[in-house]
């Protein structure tokens, strides 16, 4: 059950990153980049339990720290950044 | 135990399909905010039940309490990121598709 819940989180990353390639509009691709972050999150935990390491729960918790932090950073200068200019709809 | 692992399979089986129909709707609905709330909502759910069916599974404390952390902040960030993404969306002037979509920030009377 853990290796086919580690499946699907990578073919859901995949799904992801088509949608960042495809998505009209930057707020799309930051939505996959924040689906992306946390999705490794995921990864590196159930990761762990397979292979029998669970000292890989270190790197998971501070890879959410990061992805929060970024994904807030960087729509802080795109919301700053639009507020004079508004975004082009799809 | 035997039961822990049955509720622990179980619990990354619900957060598995969770995590494949939020991809799906992320993939095929119209607008963004749609793909938002698609991909919101799911993604929280299914990250607190996977990390969930983890938590049931592991036996030393110390796994424990960094998963009980993960599952702490997980449940706090992600809808905190998704309102930052629909605000972010709005001040810079994406509108959801219909008729009726004027900007809420307008004096009414």
């Amino acid at each position: 059950m853990l290796a086919i819940a580690v499946l699907i989180t990578l073919f859901v990353m995949v799904l992801g990153l088509a949608r960042a390639f495809a998505g009209p509009g930057v707020f799309d691709r930051i939505l996959a980049a924040n689906l992306f972050g946390t999705k490794t999150v995921l990864f590196i935990a159930m990761s762990g339990y397979l292979f029998g390491r669970p000292d890989f729960l270190d790197i998971a918790v501070a890879y959410a720290l990061i992805n929060y932090i970024s994904v807030v950073g960087v729509l802080r200068y795109f919301e700053l950044r639009n507020e004079d200019q508004p975004e082009p709809q799809e | 135990m035997d039961i822990l692992i049955l509720l622990s399979n179980i619990s990354l089986a619900l957060g598995s399909f969770l995590l494949l129909t939020g991809a799906l709707g992320f993939l095929r609905f119209p607008d963004f905010y749609s793909r938002l709330h698609a991909c919101g909502v799911t993604e929280t759910l299914a990250a607190f039940f996977i990390v969930l069916g983890l938590l049931l599974q592991s036996q030393d404390p110390l796994p424990q309490a960094k998963l009980l952390l993960i599952l702490l902040f997980i449940t706090f960030s992600s809808p905190t990121a998704s309102h930052a993404l629909a605000k972010a969306a709005w001040r810079a002037g994406i509108r959801p598709p219909g008729e009726h979509s004027a900007p809420a920030d307008k004096p009414r009377g």
